[in-house]
């Protein structure tokens, strides 16, 4: 048999192509279910981090379902759309991504802790090489902020990779989305210097505009809620 | 089992006097990436052991069918499966270990290490012989990944496999964590210690000087 036949060449090559093909498909196959678990524990203990609560792997269930209520999406004036309730990864508020185009509403997660309703929104925005995300919980007034998470794609480590350490994101407990009935969101600045008006946080040094990118981040997909936030507001 | 001398020399060459990092200078680049925690640098090393041993295996097994003109397609395809496989399984049994090393478990295909040993051995030798040398390859990468992993994690975080090992009194005394050893610069510089500490005990490393 010729090697260096070029009929044998391609034929070589498709029957390659298509083993490696079945291979990685049946692979994948094989796979997919507990991968798809990892990714929504993954997502549950980002969730509950906001909560400040940290959660192993293996707790995260049991705590998220615990802890999380309800959830559901909003609509632009910050209403509940009915028929999306549902905590669970395949209900409507888990599985919608934040970003993609036919979402049907913003997702909102509902926790009681300790008696008292939290509001947890997800965040997603643009850091220095990549996207940044994460997640706020909000107290019952619509305004004090509960804790946060922060997670990112590809940030350098040691420096813009320092917003999800808790050194960071414990800074945000207790600062005010509002001030004087106004969306302000919360400020992230150079560590020292302060914003006039707003609540803030510092920065990290050396990650400028990951800091930036938490800042507006924080204004944007925040800002998006703030009909949902007034309207909670209002019910107090 | 008794290993001939020639095997041996297979296996044993790339953990001391043929490294691939430290003699050969390859596979830079992951290197310097992935070893700020000891964790991913030990995943990254068995992943990189696994891929080089398979692939040179597959090649090995196909190295008299396979057409010259598109060997290295051939090849990349073979090993671009293989890290796949590998990337696919650390996603579901090692999520956490996964999202650390991000990137760097697909980029395993442009490891020279590995089209470097397909392309100069699996292609002229047999599947044994091979898969001893993917091993021996994979471990002489490994190894290099783990110490730089180590020191850089226990200098950098003051912690090893995220356990914390320097004790809290230090930090009360003024200690700190190097937060240089976290960037990759320093992983470049830890390397050329050890390139530096083995050449200075393998004389016949060393270029002549005239």
């Amino acid at each position: 048999m010729n090697r260096e036949n070029s009929g044998y060449t391609i034929i070589y090559a498709s029957v390659m192509v298509i083993i490696v093909a079945l291979g990685l498909a049946f692979t994948h196959q094989v796979l997919i279910e507990k991968q798809t678990a990892n990714v929504n524990i993954d997502k549950m203990q980002q969730i509950l981090r906001s909560l400040n609560i940290d959660a192993s792997a293996d707790e995260a269930r049991s705590q998220y379902d615990a802890l999380v209520k309800n959830a559901y999406l909003i609509n632009s004036d910050g209403t509940k759309i009915e028929g999306t309730e549902g905590t669970t990864p395949n209900d409507p508020a888990f599985s919608t991504e934040l970003g993609s185009d036919d979402t049907a509403g913003l997702p909102v997660y509902e926790a009681e802790v300790e008696g008292t309703a939290i509001y947890i929104l997800p965040m997603r925005g643009a850091g220095l090489w990549g996207p940044i995300w994460g997640y706020l919980a909000v107290e019952g007034d619509g305004s004090t902020v509960y804790g946060s998470e922060f997670g990112h794609a590809s940030e350098t480590p040691g420096l813009g990779a320092e917003i999800v350490t808790p050194t960071f994101r414990k800074q945000f407990i207790g600062k005010e989305l509002f001030k004087e009935g106004n969306f302000v969101s919360v400020a992230v600045v150079k560590p020292g210097r302060s914003a006039a008006n707003r609540d803030y946080v510092d920065g990290i040094s050396g990650g400028t505009i990951t800091s930036q990118g938490v800042d507006k981040m924080l204004l944007n997909s925040v800002g998006e809620y703030k009909s949902f936030l007034m309207n909670l507001q209002a019910a107090q | 089992m008794a290993l001939s001398s020639k095997t041996k020399a297979v296996l044993l060459g790339p953990l001391n006097k043929n490294n691939p990092i430290i003699v050969q200078v390859l596979g830079i680049c992951s290197a310097l990436a992935v070893t700020s925690k000891l964790e991913p640098s030990l995943v990254m090393a068995i992943s990189v052991t696994i891929v080089v041993a398979f692939a040179n295996v597959i090649i090995s097994l196909l190295r008299k069918t396979i057409p010259n003109r598109i060997r290295i397609i051939v090849q990349l395809v073979v090993a671009a499966a293989l890290v796949t496989i590998v990337s696919e399984v650390l996603k579901a049994f090692a999520y956490d270990v996964n999202k650390q090393l991000s990137v760097f478990v697909g980029l395993i295909v442009t490891n020279c290490i590995l089209m470097g040993r397909l392309e100069a051995f699996a292609l002229g030798n047999g599947p044994w012989p091979s898969f001893l040398d993917g091993i021996g390859n994979g471990l002489g990468y490994g190894w290099i990944l783990v110490v730089v992993g180590f020191f850089r994690e226990l200098l950098g975080s003051g912690t090893l496999m995220g356990y914390q090992v320097i004790p809290q009194s230090f930090y009360e005394a003024g200690y700190e964590n190097n937060g240089l050893m976290m960037l990759a610069p320093m992983a470049i510089l830890l390397v050329a210690v050890i390139i530096w500490v083995h050449r200075a005990n393998n004389k016949e490393l060393q270029e002549e000087t005239n």
